[in-house]
């Protein structure tokens, strides 16, 4: 029987401790049960996410969309649980159909977003010098753009508009800050051994940006795709409520709460935008908490767990 | 030190300029013209004789060509007619400047009313309860958005209790300069002020909360309090001192804050400011004012970053690339 070498011994033990090592998806698990606020955001997120998009199956869309004069601006009722609008229309059928149309827009706006910023900050950080430089140069005149009120202008001047020129104007104009965010770590992450010796090697550039720094940055990534997610459902519903969002075939929580534009739906009628408002609020508030916890799981420092 | 300043103010003037073309450009691609809106809602308009004024206003000429006239007139502070209020842009916007202005400035100062005293005591007793308080309410304010806030606002204290008025910047029977008139002014901004500041804290209370929990153990500290200077004046002369100056450079960052934050605040609160006159210009497709407006705005941004970085450079040397 050979006897095992040191060599093999050294690499089993190698082995077991990068077994023991937790993924970047554990930590963050290990995070948010260690945090019991992050918990509980994160069970009525998942909650909240589940009854938008599985309402489809249980409530009847089509019959509520209908106009009915005959029950107009009924007040919460067994039949009507948040009652009904100015055209007869069930409130909680439109509450769960625009936090679906709200959430799936965020989450489109937030990856596109996401992708251009990862990739402009990336090629400026990864190569830097004249590459940087004249990317930095142009961030820094994008960076300092009125961005609301340009995607205003955008939505009122785009022809045939739809909820893909939507996502599309608010993607391109919301990816800046993250650019430079991206690049400053990539810049020194290019520093770094592990970069050079794969450059001697010969590995080509696109090779060492996709399979070794961007891992490296994905902690990174992840946590501002996660707060950003909830500012944008949070701009989105805001243009939306001001009537340069969604076209009005795709009604989300913002048009829900436009109705208190009118003095008597505010006043009287909370039914029709209180709910949807503090819909908007607790998933901001459950995003940013599991956000949070996220940060915290990917710098070992500020971890509580 | 003088020729970073002059650098940063040398770098403003493509950034204005390029600015402005993209502005323009938008402006072109906006359905209408100067003249389009002048005939509108006139079926007797000759369209021959509505082709030759628009030769003669040059609007057939090269783009650039009226990019030229354009920028300089604007320069001059002619910004065209509005043609839904039938008079100069220039004029319109006066009228509203003052109120936009004076809610901003209330803002600013609420904000740093609330933002300074938590800030601090966040930092210099971290981890207490009260620091977890403020924590939790820097949470919660970085998740509402400013249209929920205000509209929630709008309804406790305009509607439910009445306390507050529902919109306008003063009360029509009050007349000018009268006290009635100013405490009418005053009780018409605590609203749309508080709208904008109570939520307008998580940065200043986040980076003062951060920089005097870094500072409290750096050395220097360390060296006073050795030498027996009392803690309250550790906070005083030696921490605050280096923590307070960047907050005064991140101002002109907050613009761009005040900016986006009025277009939803004076349309809730149906304040007559600049925000408010934005969206009522484009929902009445009266783009000569959207057009002056975002030119506006975004100097204003690209002016008050500059003033950010030059006060930042000279607050601390290390920013300062010669």
């Amino acid at each position: 029987m050979k006897a095992e070498t040191p060599i093999d011994a050294n690499e089993a033990a190698i082995a077991e401790a990068k077994a023991a090592n937790l993924t970047l998806g554990q930590t963050i698990w290990r995070e948010i049960k260690g945090d019991k606020v992050a918990l509980i955001a994160l069970i009525v997120l998942t909650l909240l996410l589940l009854a938008a998009y599985t309402s489809p199956l249980f409530l009847d869309q089509a019959g509520s969309s209908k106009i009915n004069f005959m029950q107009i601006y009924q007040p919460p009722s067994a039949e009507f649980w948040l009652g009904t609008d100015r055209g007869g229309r069930d409130i909680f059928v439109q509450l769960m159909v625009g936090a679906r149309n709200s959430i799936t827009i965020g989450v489109a706006v937030t990856v596109i977003a996401g992708f251009l910023g990862l990739t402009i900050g990336l090629i400026s950080g990864y190569f830097g010098g004249k590459v940087d430089f004249v990317i930095m140069r142009g961030l820094d005149f994008l960076m300092v753009l009125p961005t609301l009120m340009l995607i205003i202008v955008f939505v009122t001047i785009v022809p045939r508009f739809t909820v893909w020129s939507f996502i599309a104007i608010m993607s391109i104009l919301l990816w800046f800050g993250k650019a430079r965010l991206i690049r400053s770590r990539a810049l020194a992450e290019r520093e770094l051994d592990y970069v050079n010796a794969s450059k001697t090697l010969g590995t080509p550039n696109w090779k060492i940006m996709l399979f070794e720094v961007f891992p490296n940055l994905s902690s990174l990534v992840i946590v501002n795709m996660t707060l950003s997610l909830a500012s944008n459902i949070g701009l989105e519903t805001g243009l939306t409520f001001l009537g340069f969002g969604l076209p009005e075939s795709t009604p989300s929580l913002g048009t829900l709460i436009s109705y208190a534009s009118h003095p008597d739906v505010m006043e009287n009628k909370w039914w029709v935008w209180l709910p949807a408002s503090l819909l908007i609020l607790v998933v901001m508030l459950c995003i940013n908490y599991i956000g949070q916890a996220i940060k915290r799981a990917s710098d070992a420092r500020q971890r509580l767990a | 030190m003088l020729t970073f300043i002059l650098r940063r103010v040398l770098v403003m003037i493509p950034q204005l300029l390029l600015l402005s073309i993209i502005i323009f450009l938008l402006a072109k691609a906006m359905p209408g013209d100067a003249i389009t809106g002048a005939f509108a809602g006139n079926p007797d308009a000759d369209p021959e004789r509505i082709a030759e004024i628009r030769e003669k206003m040059g609007l057939n000429d090269p783009w650039f060509e009226q990019y030229g006239r354009w920028i300089s007139n604007f320069a001059q502070g002619d910004m065209g007619m509005s043609y839904v209020h039938k008079q100069p842009v220039t004029a319109l916007l006066a009228g509203r400047l003052n109120n936009t202005v004076l809610l901003s400035l209330t803002t600013m100062i609420t904000i740093y009313l609330i933002a300074l005293p938590l800030g601090i005591i966040a930092g210099r007793w971290n981890n207490s309860w009260a620091d977890k308080l403020i924590v939790t309410y820097n949470y919660v304010a970085l998740a509402t958005p400013v249209f929920i806030f205000s509209l929630i606002l709008l309804f406790v204290f305009g509607f439910y209790l009445n306390w507050l008025p529902i919109g306008g910047s003063v009360d029509i029977r009050a007349s000018d300069g009268s006290w009635a008139y100013f405490l009418s002014k005053a009780k018409h901004l605590i609203l749309p002020t508080l709208a904008g500041a109570v939520i307008g804290t998580v940065g200043t209370i986040q980076y003062l909360r951060n920089d005097i929990i870094d500072t409290k153990l750096k050395d220097f500290v360390k060296t006073a309090r050795a030498k027996g200077v009392p803690e309250g004046r550790v906070y005083t002369r030696h921490i605050l001192r280096n923590s307070i100056l960047p907050i005064a450079a991140f101002l002109g960052f907050e613009i761009t804050l005040l900016i986006s934050g009025s277009v939803f605040i004076e349309s809730i609160f149906s304040y007559p400011g600049l925000g408010q006159l934005f969206i009522q210009s484009i929902s009445t497709r009266d783009f000569t004012v959207v057009t002056a407006l975002v030119m506006i705005s975004g100097t204003a941004v690209i002016v008050g970053t500059m003033l950010s970085d030059i006060i930042l450079s000279i607050v601390d040397p290390r920013i300062r690339i010669d």
